[in-house]
């Protein structure tokens, strides 16, 4: 039989995989190994240590800090007890942590410091129901004498003194967990509101881990660097999840600043990050080729555009000319392996990047280089995995297509649901978000939009709050059309109408500085932002971007419609103090429409000029206007064209 | 006290009085650091702390008076042999070898623990390998408690200031001494790092026991993380006493606001 709950499944890993390393830490300079078998010894030992300090059945262990080896095995051996494990942000504040260990009534915290156990007491008056807090690193609290302070260490001999005592406990507690048993509580970090305590079971873990080891033919001997936060949904299917379904090794690196280095020296075959790890990546790569010696740097330049050229044709096994296949070979032993070698992704096998859309100009340059990096979309709800690409199927503007057994759906304003053996139980203590979120026959609302392409292929295009439609029930997602406006150097703000017209139109803010630069450079003279921003040849330079963007809306055929018509160049910035933008530079949509009246009447009144006078707020808190004669420009449309080919 | 309960006098200091030519840099001073204390002296420019420390690990030899430590009177000792026998330090104007390692800048700390020749060392086998290994276990361990595991293999040159004293502070440790005297430890570095420089200092003193005497120009400093303070001006002693008793003295307060006079 199948195993139904981890720990079960560990005793599987310990009989098959036992001399193979489970986990690794970087300890004292030295990466230190945990087998399999030495992992099961540990984490039976410390939960009948949990169980000694009075950890029982259905009760909640909240475990907190970096990755750890100790955190990974304390995970499964709250398991092992049938009590749920609730990792915690380590970087969250007091009042942040207090509120999750309240919320989720957490009776025992295993925590890695004194930084860390520092937290908990202090959460710990509003907390009565934290009894004993558990830390595996004792530095500085020789003097702390609080009762409740157990060491990890103190807590394992415990487990030994207690095997002696009940041989046979562990094996009796493991054979009653059961595959719809709670696993593991996460916390969503919550960006509006209060977290929301996301409970996810055995089987929605295990079956989703399960299916994503069959569809990237994950094995026992990859190796992968848990670096991410433990709370994130992410390291708990990546770094726990999937590393006890395929038995592969997690290394934990030695501390946050030296992930880099870690990685360099274990080599990931599988690994996972967020865009702006890619980003920056690329970024630090490129400042320092720009301090390397000539011959260096043009050697970069050639094979870099090679790579550019067949790169990705080559990944995808296209067929590519001999001739280009030899320069792309030399350019792997001169270039692209020891630059991968130096990000640490020399022995890459896979990598996942998800939680916002990537760059596509990043995505191709890893690509190129020969690095099998693919998109997915997932949530906390659906244990991550809702779509991702399979290999060969790799498009920079999709997420995939949905992971196996998951179903999808599509709302009436285009939001995503998706059903699958992933989903959440409920949220803890809080039936009402679960009703909202969850629908009684499991179909998750996922609060984007988003639509599938001819190929399968998942788009996502906004927050569904945020997309309206055009009069001929065309969908319209402002947000997508404006970033891919913003994309461009010179665009910096851009907003698109069209929800209830009938066609898309946008306003345009040229950015003072990407267009200022080129002005001098073309000797386009002007005398301010809005002189510049009304020359013919900005014009000419904007509507080449929107034709741009246009091509980019016409390969999908449900956003085909929404090509942008009509556009704007502003002659003032929005800006936030005059109420354009908020704070954090997003459109306040609403308030623009109703500032700029009689600019939008114009866009759809089919008018060539319109003379606009707006109010401005000058930095010393003055108010006064700008005002001037705005060119209404039309722009090109383009045809329904097919999809582009894969990247 | 941290960790004296017996009030042992590990070093003492008596009627030190210290000239270069006509420039008198300490008159007549005398103070004793218990073992297992955290000891500052502190005093405006000038006022003779360098000196102070300079004459405790025999820099300089005192024209009057002499040190007792661990019940041996001496008028002076060499550097090296006050290395030898457990004191360690650090400089105000960083010391370290530039152009080589955090590790290996730490692992020179070990030196007097090696007993090998350099030829031993150099072919790098049987007792020499196992030495370095030992030593190579403990040095890791002081980077590990300093939590500089990241720079490890960089040239120090490269380090900004705050990490290069935190290096400095690990190739004292490395010498596991007795007493450790630290020259400014906190000069010139921002709030943070003063923040993460006096963890470290009360972290050294609870873990390993060690006895420290520390010098700093940073009253706020020097108060929060001292158990007796030494106050020098002018080459003479001020007042002594525990940071309350320091804090409201008069002469003290003079000498840092200066005196009106009328």
């Amino acid at each position: 039989m199948a195993a139904d709950t981890f720990p079960k499944l560990l005793e599987e890993r310990a009989r098959r995989f036992g001399g193979r390393p489970a986990l690794r830490e970087k300890e004292f300079g030295i990466w230190r190994t945990r087998t399999w078998a030495d992992a099961r010894r540990e984490i039976h030992e410390l939960a009948r240590g949990l169980a000694a300090a009075g950890v029982r059945r259905g009760e909640r262990v909240a475990v907190i800090g970096d990755n750890r080896p100790e955190l990974y095995l304390s995970l499964c051996a709250a398991q092992c007890l049938g009590a749920v494990p609730v990792p915690l942000y380590q970087d969250a504040v007091a009042a942040e942590t207090q509120f999750v260990l309240d919320h989720s009534g957490a009776r025992l915290v295993v925590a890695e410091d004194q930084e860390q156990v520092d937290k908990i007491l202090e959460a710990r008056e509003r907390c009565p129901e934290v009894k004993k807090i558990v830390y595996t690193d004792g530095r500085g609290m020789r003097h702390y004498g609080d009762e409740i302070l157990q060491s990890y260490q103190s807590l394992l001999d415990a487990g030994r003194a207690h095997a002696r005592a009940q041989p046979d406990f562990i094996s009796r507690e493991i054979a009653q967990g059961r595959g719809g048993d709670a696993a593991v509580l996460l916390y969503t970090s919550g960006t509006t509101g209060e977290p929301k305590g996301v409970v996810l079971s055995h089987e929605n873990v295990l079956v989703t881990c399960q299916n994503l080891v069959g569809f990237d033919r994950l094995n026992e001997r990859e190796e992968v660097l848990a670096y991410l936060p433990m709370a994130w949904v992410g390291d708990h299917i990546f770094s726990y999840g999937q590393a006890y379904c395929a038995g592969f090794c997690v290394s934990c690196p030695e501390s946050a600043a030296t992930v880099m280095h870690d990685m360099r020296e274990i080599g990931p075959t599988y690994f996972f990050a967020p865009p702006r790890i890619f980003e920056s990546l690329l970024t630090t790569v490129m400042i320092r080729m720009e301090d390397a010696g000539a011959v260096k740097k043009k050697m970069f330049g050639f094979f870099l555009g090679v790579a550019r050229r067949v790169g990705a044709d080559i990944l995808n096994r296209k067929p590519v000319a001999a001739g280009w296949r030899f320069l792309y070979a030399l350019g792997r032993w001169l270039v692209y392996e020891p630059l991968k070698d130096a990000m640490g992704f020399g022995r890459v096998r896979l990598a996942y990047t998800a939680g916002e859309a990537i760059g596509p100009e990043i995505f191709d340059f890893y690509r190129s280089l020969g690095m099998n990096i693919k998109q997915l979309y997932g949530q906390t709800e659906g244990a991550v995995f809702v779509t991702a690409q399979p290999d060969g199927e790799v498009y920079p503007d999709s997420v995939g297509k949905p992971s196996p057994q998951v179903e999808l759906r599509f709302g009436d304003n285009g939001e995503v649901l998706y059903r699958s053996p992933g989903v959440f139980q409920s949220y803890y203590k809080n039936p009402e978000a679960t009703a909202k979120t969850r629908t009684e026959d499991g179909w998750v609302h996922t609060g984007d939009a988003g639509f599938l392409d001819e190929r399968g292929h998942l788009h996502i295009v906004d927050r569904a709050a945020d997309v309206g439609k055009l009069k001929d029930g065309t969908l319209f997602a402002p947000k997508f059309i404006e970033n891919k406006l913003k994309f461009f150097p010179h665009i910096k703000e851009a907003v698109a109408f069209g929800d209830r017209r009938d066609f898309c139109a946008a306003l345009v803010n040229i950015d003072l500085e990407a267009v200022g630069n080129w002005a001098e450079r073309n000797n386009v003279p002007y005398a301010s932002y809005q002189e510049l921003a009304a020359r013919p040849e900005v014009y000419a330079m904007i509507a080449d971007s929107v034709r741009t963007v246009n091509r980019g809306l016409a390969a999908d055929k449900q956003l085909c419609n929404s090509q942008i018509r009509r556009f704007v160049v502003l002659h003032k910035e929005l800006d936030a103090d005059d109420g354009e933008l908020t704070r954090t530079r997003k459109v306040r949509r609403r308030h623009i429409v109703e500032k700029y009246a009689a600019l939008v009447d114009a866009l759809y009144g089919g008018k060539k000029h319109c003379f606009v006078e707006v109010a401005v707020t000058f930095e010393d808190g003055r108010v006064g206007a700008v005002s001037g004669d705005l060119q209404i420009m039309d722009a090109e449309m383009c045809a329904p064209q097919p999809l582009a080919e894969a990247a | 006290m941290r960790g004296n309960e017996k009030n042992e006098v590990l070093l003492k200091a008596e009627n030190i009085s210290l000239s270069f030519g006509g420039v008198r840099a300490l008159e007549e001073v005398s103070f004793d650091i218990l073992r297992g204390e955290v000891r500052a002296i502190i005093g405006p420019n000038g006022a003779g702390k360098s000196s102070m420390l300079n004459v405790i690990n025999g820099f300089y030899r005192p024209q009057k008076g002499g040190i007792t430590y661990k019940n041996r009177r001496r008028a002076q000792m060499k550097p090296h042999a006050a290395a030898a026998a457990g004191i360690a330090r650090t400089f105000q104007n960083i010391a370290l070898f530039r152009g080589m390692s955090a590790l290996d800048n730490i692992m020179t700390g070990r030196v007097h623990k090696m007993k090998r020749g350099f030829l031993w060392q150099a072919l790098h086998i049987g007792p020499a390998r196992r030495e370095e290994i030992a030593n190579r276990a403990f040095v890791e361990g002081i980077i590990d408690f300093l939590e500089i595991q990241a720079i490890r293999r960089v040239a120090v040159g490269r380090l900004p200031y705050g990490l290069q004293k935190r290096v400095e502070l690990g190739r004292a440790l490395a010498a596991e001494p007795d007493l450790l005297l630290l020259d400014e430890p906190m000069a010139g570095m921002n709030l943070e790092e003063k923040e993460d420089m006096c963890r470290f200092i009360l972290d050294v003193n609870e873990q390993f026991g060690t006895t420290i005497a520390l010098i700093e120009h940073d009253m706020g400093v020097v108060m929060d993380i001292s158990d007796r303070v030494v106050v020098l001006d002018h080459g003479k002693k001020l007042a002594d006493g525990t940071p309350a008793e320091v804090r409201g003295d008069q002469a003290v307060v003079d000498a840092y606001l200066g005196v009106a006079r009328g």
